[in-house]
């Protein structure tokens, strides 16, 4: 029992992760593929900051008088400061890309782009 | 100046990013971009001039010593990669000006060239940084730029291509971040060297052999290893000739970089060969690779796929030399990285050329090329025998190793089976020559041999393939030592 | 000059040829001076170095170290130098013989054609010259590749597939088989370099050399024992020339050549004779010569049957090497020379036949001998030599190769050389014999409007044959400097 409670952070990010990615495959529509790849990202970002959180830490500001704080280690919150703008790019490239395709094919449907790029 | 050629490999390129969107001229755009590479690659000499005499050098990012700051750190095997990669972008710049005149919207090139430098900025990052996340910062760097690149291909399967890329790209990177994470969590550290102190201790654990799992994967994925190539052929196929050129010989080539790195310094090869067993898998998809890739190579219409679905197969030899684990084994991996980029990028640039006078790479579009666009062809035929693995050429050098590493474990198979791959090689670059050579030309006889301005480069890279070939004292000593560094083994 | 610069100049010169070539196209007459002019210098600078040689220097060159241990470098020794001697002397025979057939027969593309015989001639003279099996090795797979555009050279849908054959088989055999015995050669022995004794004495177990010595056997293509000689009857779609002087004498007489070398200085001849793998080989090539002559007979095509008969004969010199002792090598050795210039008289014949008459099956050649006698009468001192009967030079080697049976014990192996003997007399002399004595054939142009093919043809085919029967007087150089290979 104390598996499944005591690491109830790990689990959301088993969860999310695999609802990320079987969206990413099961879905045929280009958006949503994106929307999985988000989702899928984000589980990671909660694996992190949910290894470097301590409970009871602070923030990790060192104060006059009170040197013998718990806090909470800054790193992986700062790492996934970077994943979160990696993220955001990729979105943007990504949704960015959908957009050229609606143009291109008129759909953002997979299986309608393969059928058009199969009669050329 | 020269303790700061590390940082100065990284950001002089970064900078000059920017500045290649600013100045808005499609010719200065261009004019930047080259000096950034022409910069990166005399940083990469001096580099390796230095490791090679003096010894690997340790850059402190800030002046924050490692392991809290971010350490730049260059041995032989990244010194070598850095001459690859910046090498490429150097040769194939001067090649992209009239191509990409040729195949990119005017308004568009100053931001072209942007992403082409922000993508070799991201691969030298990757390349020389000491730091495991910093890896994943600049391997997004240059995915992100990559896939903006190849969505620039006048094919609309390029956009296609670009999706597909970026959602597998992505994934992978993923991976490999998950597989920093659990080793962060650890032993709270994501400096290298220290991460290989510390590891051996951890690996009775079962987070750490999760860790190398994720991290394996990520990795296989951004090197295209068989069964993880799909994203790989249509983006090399209908990326723009000049993308395709920089990309296929520098991107997966640094992933294999990466590979190396995790499994030989992070890692060590004592945890991934003999408690991972790491072997057992990278061995049959490598051979896997060079069968039914080249065999599915034999059977594409279109001549920039067919090389995509070569590369591979070639990825397949790189792999499989690294699988050895042997010094000749993994100096046979690093040696063939440096072949194989000079021999797709002679290939795919005068797919380039082809390109950019015949309008189409299809095979039936080379008909009679032979006669009206003969250097052009020439260099494709020789690039072709080099691939093929003939003698005087690099191919033949990168076999050589690889088949001595195979027989000096007794693996006489693997042996057949890559030579196995060369043979199926002569059958897909025949192909094309025959239809070069023998079919007359068609259309109304307008057909003229490309500008000198694509030629040369060309001719730069087919010229370096048998230069290389004849003398590879230069390559293969610092593979045999790059491989001797990563093992651990004395010199 | 030094012998080795000689040795350097031997490889570069058909290639400073090929570059003449290529430069005067414009002007055919200056062209084919060129290729004349280039190949008696290049036979001159060969004579050159049979001084030094039977002297007993061994001058050399190194090129270049490609990678540590494994070096670009030529050697001249007694068994290249009779290799690199047939064929410069027979290069400027054939280019004599190439002008009146190529212009007689309005062939295109000379140019082309003969800057890459050109080409071959140079990668000839490497393998001939190899220092180390990484040299033979390099300029083995440049003389496939030159070659090939020679092969196809008409262009047409027939000549490609024949190329597809070509350029298939001698690639699979070299790739997946020799290379593979050379690099587990390097590996096992740590050098390639071609050493008197061999290098490979007591580095494995005698049951992986043998395996070793199978490669090599299958791996050299270009010496055509069965199963891989499909290749040269295909190649018989190229120009005759092209068959006369390469797939007769430069590329097949490589294979042989290569055989020869790594038999005799790399497992050497001690090695050689203890191995199992040495009786079996042998019957292969054994088996190889009666087969191709079997199938010559169904040949009516002349140069079809000319190919198998090439087939046949190439496997007595594999033989001979086999043999591992003193007399088949020798045996061996001058076959190399004896059957040069015996079948490329047969092929000069052919081309001859076709350039006079369009004529190439053989039941159609009756009592041609009677307009053309030179080219037959050449024919039947070529076809002598071939079936090894005097006065031709085929003769020797054969007497030779016969003794090295004896010697090894192989009484069998004898039989097998006099029954195929016997075919080659059957298969070959039927041609000049339905000639002089057939009755000209139906349906065909009369007799009045064919007379000898153009002169410089006809005096290529008359000094080949008259070389064939002096070979018969004289053995002695020849003798001399193949028993240099294999001191007694």
């Amino acid at each position: 029992m104390k598996e499944v409670l005591g690491l109830y952070n790990y689990w959301i990010v088993i969860g999310l992760m695999m609802i990320g990615f079987y969206t990413m495959i099961s879905r045929g529509n280009l958006v949503k593929k994106l929307v999985g790849l988000s989702i899928f990202q984000t589980s990671v970002m909660i694996l992190y900051i949910s290894m470097g959180k301590i409970l009871g830490g602070t923030a990790p500001i060192i104060i006059e008088g009170r040197e013998n704080v718990v806090y909470t280690n800054p790193i992986p919150s700062v790492l996934i400061l970077t994943a979160i703008v990696v993220g955001v790019a990729t979105l943007a490239v990504g949704l960015a890309l959908v957009v050229r395709i609606k143009e291109a094919y008129g759909t953002i449907e997979e299986d309608e782009i393969h059928e058009q790029d199969d009669v050329m | 100046m020269s303790q700061h050629l590390p940082v100065l490999q990284v950001v002089v390129p970064l900078l000059a990013a920017p500045l290649a969107a600013l100045v808005r001229r499609p010719r200065l755009s261009w004019l930047v971009a080259f000096l950034a590479a022409l910069w990166a690659f005399g940083v990469a000499v001096a580099l390796l001039h230095h490791v090679l005499s003096v010894g690997p050098i340790s850059y402190h990012i800030g002046d924050w010593a490692p392991p809290w700051g971010i350490e730049y750190r260059v041995d032989q095997v990244n010194a070598f990669v850095l001459l690859i990669v910046s090498g490429i972008a150097a040769v194939v710049l001067p090649y992209a000006r009239a191509s990409v005149e040729w195949e990119i919207e005017n308004e568009r090139i100053p931001l072209f060239y942007t992403a082409l430098i922000l993508c070799m900025t991201g691969l030298l990052g990757i390349s020389v940084t000491g730091d495991v996340f910093n890896v994943f910062v600049f391997l997004e760097i240059s995915s992100l730029s990559a896939y903006a690149l190849i969505a620039m291909g006048q094919d609309r399967r390029a956009l296609t291509a670009a999706y597909q890329y970026l959602i597998m790209g992505s994934v992978g990177a993923t991976f490999i971040v998950i597989g920093i994470g659990l080793m962060y969590v650890m032993t709270g550290t994501l400096n290298m060297a220290d991460l290989a102190q510390r590891l051996p201790a951890m690996e009775a654990n079962r987070t750490i052999p999760v860790a190398f799992a994720f991290l394996t994967v990520g990795i296989s994925l951004k090197l295209a290893l068989f069964p993880l190539h799909l994203w790989l052929p249509n983006a090399y196929a209908y990326a723009p000739s000049t993308v395709t050129s920089f990309i296929a010989s520098t991107a997966t080539k640094v992933a294999v970089y990466m590979l190396l790195r995790f499994v030989f310094t992070v890692f060590g090869a004592a945890f991934s060969f003999d408690v991972m067993n790491i072997d057992r898998i990278l061995t049959p998809l490598a051979l896997a690779a060079i069968v039914f890739m080249s065999l599915s190579a034999i059977y594409q219409p279109n001549v920039k796929r067919l090389l995509a679905y070569s590369s591979v197969a070639q990825i397949g030899y790189m792999v499989l030399g690294i699988s050895l684990a042997s010094v000749f084994g993994v100096a046979a991996g690093i040696l063939h990285l440096f072949n194989h980029a000079l021999i797709k990028g002679a290939l795919f640039m005068a797919m380039g050329c082809v390109m950019y006078r015949v309008g189409s790479v299809r095979i039936e579009a080379m008909a009679g090329l032979g006669r009206t666009m003969p250097f052009t062809m020439a260099a494709f035929v020789i690039g072709g025998l080099s691939l093929i693995g003939v003698p005087l050429t690099v191919g033949f050098i990168s076999k050589l190793y690889l088949v001595r590493a195979a027989l000096e474990q007794g693996m006489w198979p693997v042996a057949v089976l890559v030579l196995v791959g060369s043979l199926l090689a002569v059958i897909y670059v025949w192909k094309v020559v025959e239809v070069a050579y023998f079919r007359q030309p068609i259309g109304d006889g307008s057909i003229r041999e490309a500008p000198l301005s694509l030629l040369l480069p060309t001719w730069v890279l087919v010229l370096a393939n048998i230069w290389f070939g004849v003398d590879a004292k230069l390559t293969a000593g610092v593979a045999i030592r790059a491989a001797q560094t990563l093992l651990g083994v004395g010199s | 000059m030094t012998p080795s610069v000689l040795v350097g100049l031997a490889v570069a010169l058909p290639l400073v040829g090929a570059g003449l070539v290529l430069a005067l196209g414009k002007w055919p007459n200056a062209r084919e001076g060129a290729t004349l002019v280039t190949g008696v210098a290049l036979f001159a600078t060969v004579m050159g170095l049979l001084g030094p040689v039977r002297s007993g220097l061994r001058p050399s060159l190194t090129l270049v170290e490609v990678v540590p241990g494994l070096k670009l470098g030529f050697q001249a020794e007694p068994l290249g130098l009779l290799f690199a001697l047939v064929a410069s002397f027979l290069w400027v025979v054939t280019s004599l013989y190439s002008i009146g057939y190529m212009r007689g027969h309005h062939e295109e593309h000379q140019t082309r054609f003969y800057a890459f015989f050109a080409f071959s001639i140079a990668s000839a003279m490497g393998v001939a010259f190899s220092a180390n099996l990484f040299t033979l090795f390099a300029f083995y797979e440049a003389l496939t590749l030159c070659t090939f555009p020679l092969v196809t050279h008409h262009g047409t849908e027939e000549a490609r597939k024949a190329g597809r054959v070509y350029l298939g088989i001698l690639l699979t055999t070299s790739v997946a088989f020799q290379l593979l015995a050379i690099i587990w050669t390097w590996q096992l022995a740590g050098t390639l370099d071609f050493r008197p004794g061999g290098i490979l004495a007591g580095t494995a177990s005698k049951g992986v050399l043998s395996v070793l010595l199978a490669l090599f056997v299958f791996g050299v293509g270009k010496a055509a024992v069965m199963p891989f000689h499909r290749w040269l009857p295909a190649a018989m779609v190229a120009p005759t020339p092209v068959s006369a002087l390469l797939h007769a004498v430069a590329v097949v007489k490589a294979g042989v050549f290569t055989i020869l070398k790594v038999s005799v200085y790399v497992f050497g001849l001690d090695v050689l004779g203890t191995l199992a793998a040495t009786p079996w080989l042998a019957w292969a090539a054994a088996a190889t010569i009666i087969l191709a002559s079997l199938v010559a007979f169904t040949k009516d095509n002349l140069k079809a049957r000319l190919a198998y008969s090439t087939i046949s004969q190439l496997s007595y010199i594999v033989l001979g090497a086999l043999l591992a002792n003193r007399w088949g090598i020798i045996g061996g050795g001058m076959h190399i020379a004896m059957h040069a210039f015996g079948k490329i008289t047969l092929f000069f014949g052919a081309g001859a036949v076709l350039v006079a008459t369009h004529e190439t099956e053989i039941s159609r050649m009756h009592g041609l001998g009677r307009t053309m006698p030179i080219t037959f009468g050449a024919f039947f001192v070529g076809a002598l030599s071939i079936v090894g009967v005097p006065p031709a030079g085929g003769a020797w080697s054969k007497w030779f190769l016969g003794l090295g049976t004896l010697e090894a014990g192989q009484i069998w192996l004898l039989a097998v050389l006099m029954l195929s003997s016997l075919l080659t007399l059957v298969y070959l002399l039927e041609v000049p014999a339905r000639a002089f004595f057939g009755k000209p054939a139906e349906g065909r142009a009369p007799v009045e409007g064919i007379h000898e093919a153009p002169w410089p043809s006809v005096l290529a085919l008359t000094i080949t044959a008259v070389a064939t029967v002096i070979l018969f007087v004289h053995p002695g150089p020849v003798f001399d400097l193949v028993s240099l290979v294999v001191p007694k």
